[in-house]
């Protein structure tokens, strides 16, 4: 998977989640759920689709590296490696 | 050591010597009040309510009229609005018509028309109702009429209470009142607590409390219906009895509550069906409590023809209590 | 047409998901009604087969309205004659034949005289205790039913009425939680009392707990506090009831009102039922099905009539402290605040503590600041034993 290509599947998944949000607003740095107003089930919801959806396994203690499009792509990348 | 002061036992009397007593009380009180009416000085009255009075304060304050109720309506106004307290007399409402164009034309809009400049603070007494065998001329119940006029104040007093100390309050009231008095009530008795020194003329009052069905009334009816509520309540029934006192302004809220609490309503009046208070407060039910009702309004009113001379066909045309009462329970417990 | 809150006066049917002549049972969606709180699916009580729809899709009816009818399980059997009269009144003779022509033939055949007599409160009644008015017969004036006879109709059913109504929004949002939220702030004597609480132990345990579990499985905090919060109202079933007409009803079951904030504004409570008596697993799928309904606007009218108390967590990005709004006729609310990482002092010696601050905002004319304490001191015990959750 490629750096463009999860970044597609996250804000896609978010998209899913909450139907209101539009994509195009979403920057590196910011934290998703204060973009796209997450609470905590709807992250929680969100960590379940991209688990679904890429097999990658993420443990509770990493939910924080989510936060952010550009900390998520990253440690997504590293988890797919690995 | 003072003697055990006995409570005062309470004062018996009618309803026509309550009405006197009050006009007394009013002449005695204040030097702008003062009578006029006809045959109410020399003759006493056509109900005998002045009787007496002639002697006791004198021609200037007990005056024969004319038999002209335009004319003498009309100088009570003018007296009112140079600042008298008149207290005129109108022998049957029947009659008072003649004097319509003056309380409605003149006593009611002055105020209005003036811009406030001039009050008509005129009270005007007049017999109403039938039972008295006095035909068509002398017999009906127009009050509903007069209850129709913004501007007027509307009296029934039905109990003797109310007969001794309404007029003191209306005579406090810068605008012009009738008070309705109601031809079979004069010779009724009653007991007033001698504790009580005044009345409030807005509030309806609930003469009995129940629970099954409100009977609304006021005046001549009044104990008509208190009567068929004690017939009901041999039956099992127990009717809630409310006395208007006041048909303008119109105590709503009391009707409202007590109709709220037994959801089932009759109006009881003897003045005909059609347009009449009855209707008026029926509407007022529909309109604000549709939805607590438990059975249709009834009316029990006096039958429409003019009033019949004979006694049998007068009692029919007026609203008697074992006709309220089979109305009430056809609606508590139909057949 | 279900009153889907405290204030709903009216609703619009905007789909009807049966037919004529279908199977119904107890629990099927119906209907879809738009309501000032949105689309909200209509179930149905009874089970039996559609005898006649009543109001057509588009139509805006008062909240009482008898939308359709529904025959006894079977088809064109056993109405009593008084229930045949008055359905014939309304209804096609029968579902299977029910074509078109027979619909349009139906007003000249069946004269408005022939109309059900209700009188005005015994209809309102029977629509809030469910009745079908159908089956009852009058004894008042014409015979007409009335009050007596819809009461005594709903106690030989035991049909207890609905404990609460509830409504749900989506345009008109605004406007209901505007009626609902000053109607209780006028009329409720709230008492606020707060209780902050060390929540080292039960996220230590969530912790564990989430660890060797999937995603989908996995529990969020507000879990732990809803269920700590349903289980100690059975401490205090004062908190959990009703406040109508002048007195308190306990519930028998501690139905939460979950509150779901949406997106771009506005606010939900649906039900989460016998919240005290499900497993943590089963509370999240709950919780996480009623959020995902909520903000679609998928909640069925039960879920918005049942809740018996109301629980409001703010989650990971609220304020730190919440105060709530009791939403009529429930007498209590229950807030969590977001958890906050503070100095507490454990054995005399200061360490770094998630920490919450848990409010109640109670109804003073049914409870006292004293019980409050108890019950939040109730939810504190049981936040320290995770395990017993």
């Amino acid at each position: 998977m490629t750096d463009e290509e999860l970044r597609r599947l996250i804000l896609e998944l978010i998209c899913e989640i909450a139907p209101e949000a539009d994509p195009a607003i979403a920057r590196d740095q910011d934290d998703l759920r204060e973009t796209f107003d997450l609470d905590s089930m709807d992250f929680a919801n969100l960590v379940v689709a991209i688990h679904k959806r890429t097999n990658i396994d993420i443990p509770e203690a990493d939910y924080n590296k989510l936060f952010t499009l550009k900390s998520a792509i990253a440690y997504l990348l590293a988890k797919a490696k690995a | 050591m003072n003697a055990p002061q006995e409570p005062p036992s309470p004062l018996r009397l009618t309803y026509r010597e309550a009405c006197k007593q009050a006009l007394r009380q009013a002449l005695h009180a204040d030097p702008r009040v003062f009578l006029m009416g006809e045959d109410i000085g020399r003759y006493g009255g056509c109900y005998a309510v002045t009787k007496g009075l002639l002697e006791e304060f004198g021609e200037d304050r007990i005056r024969d009229t004319p038999l002209s109720e335009s004319a003498f309506v009309g100088a009570g106004i003018g007296a009112a609005m140079a600042g008298m307290r008149p207290i005129v007399e109108i022998m049957t409402v029947n009659f008072s018509l003649l004097a319509l164009d003056q309380i409605l034309n003149n006593a009611v809009t002055i105020p209005y028309m003036s811009g406030g400049q001039f009050a008509v603070p005129l009270v005007i007494r007049m017999a109403t109702g039938g039972g008295r065998r006095v035909a068509a001329q002398h017999s009906h119940s127009l009050e509903g009429w007069y209850a129709h006029i913004p501007g007027l104040r509307i009296l029934t007093p039905a109990m003797v209470e109310d007969a001794r100390f309404m007029l003191i309050a209306a005579l406090k009231d810068p605008n012009p009142t009738l008070i309705f008095e109601h031809v079979m009530l004069y010779n009724m008795e009653g007991d007033i607590d001698p504790a009580i020194t005044c009345v409030d003329m807005d509030q309806a009052k609930v003469r009995r409390a129940g629970a099954d069905v409100s009977l609304i009334t006021y005046g001549g009816s009044l104990f008509k219906t208190l009567d068929a509520a004690e017939r009901l309540s041999k039956e099992g029934v127990e009717a809630e009895v409310v006395d208007l006192r006041a048909l303008r302004p119109l105590d709503t809220k009391t009707i409202l509550e007590s109709v709220v609490k037994t959801r089932r309503c009759i109006i009881i009046d003897e003045a005909w069906r059609s347009g009449s208070i009855a209707a008026e407060i029926g509407m007022r039910i529909a309109e604000e409590a549709f939805f607590e009702l438990d059975a249709p309004l009834r009316r029990v009113c006096g039958r429409e023809v003019p009033m019949p001379y004979a006694a049998h066909l007068e009692d029919a045309c007026l609203p008697q209590s074992e006709a309220i009462a089979a109305a009430a329970l056809d609606l508590v417990r139909p057949s | 047409m279900p009153a889907l809150g405290a204030d709903m006066e009216a609703g619009t049917l905007v789909e009807w998901c049966v037919k004529l002549g279908d199977h119904v049972k107890s629990g099927d969606v119906i209907a879809v009604v738009e309501t000032q709180k949105g689309a909200i699916e209509v179930e149905i009580f009874a089970d039996g087969v559609v005898s006649n729809i009543l109001v057509p899709v588009g139509e805006r009816v008062p909240v009482g309205t008898v939308l359709a009818r529904i025959g006894g399980a079977g088809a064109a059997e056993a109405t009593s004659a008084a229930e045949t009269l008055a359905v014939a009144a309304r209804t096609p003779p029968s579902p299977a034949r029910a074509a078109p022509e027979f619909r349009r033939a139906q007003p000249s055949a069946a004269p408005q005289a022939s109309r059900l007599k209700v009188t005005p409160v015994a209809r309102r009644r029977a629509a809030a205790f469910r009745l079908d008015l159908a089956g009852i017969r009058g004894s008042g004036v014409e015979g007409a039913i009335r009050l007596a006879d819809v009461e005594a109709a709903a106690s030989k059913a035991s049909t207890a009425p609905p404990a609460v109504k509830r409504g749900l929004d989506l345009s008109e949002m605004r406007k209901a939680i505007a009626a609902a939220m000053s109607r209780s702030k006028r009329e409720i004597p709230h008492y606020y009392l707060s209780e902050t609480v060390d929540l080292h132990a039960a996220l230590a345990w969530l912790e564990r707990f989430n660890a060797e579990k999937e995603p989908i499985d996995r529990v969020l905090p507000a879990v732990l506090f809803l269920k700590a919060a349903a289980l100690a109202l059975r401490e205090q079933p004062k908190l959990n009831g009703f406040y109508e007409n002048g007195t308190f009803a306990a519930a028998e079951a501690v139905h939460v009102g979950w509150a779901v904030a949406l997106r771009g504004g506005g606010l939900i409570a649906p039900a989460i039922l016998n919240a005290d008596k499900k497993s943590l697993a089963e509370l999240m799928s709950s919780m996480r099905d009623l959020v995902e309904r909520a903000r679609r606007g998928g909640l069925r009218g039960s879920e918005l009539m049942s809740p018996t108390v109301t629980v409001t967590n703010v989650g990971d990005r609220g304020a730190e402290t919440v105060t709530g709004v009791i939403y009529p006729p429930q007498v209590a609310l229950v807030g969590f605040g977001r958890v906050v990482m503070r100095p507490w002092v454990v054995d005399e010696r200061i360490e770094s503590r998630p920490i919450v601050s848990i409010s109640l905002a109670a109804d003073h004319r049914v409870t006292d600041g004293h019980l409050g304490g108890l019950y939040l001191a109730a939810v504190a015990r049981l936040l320290q034993e995770p395990e017993r959750l």
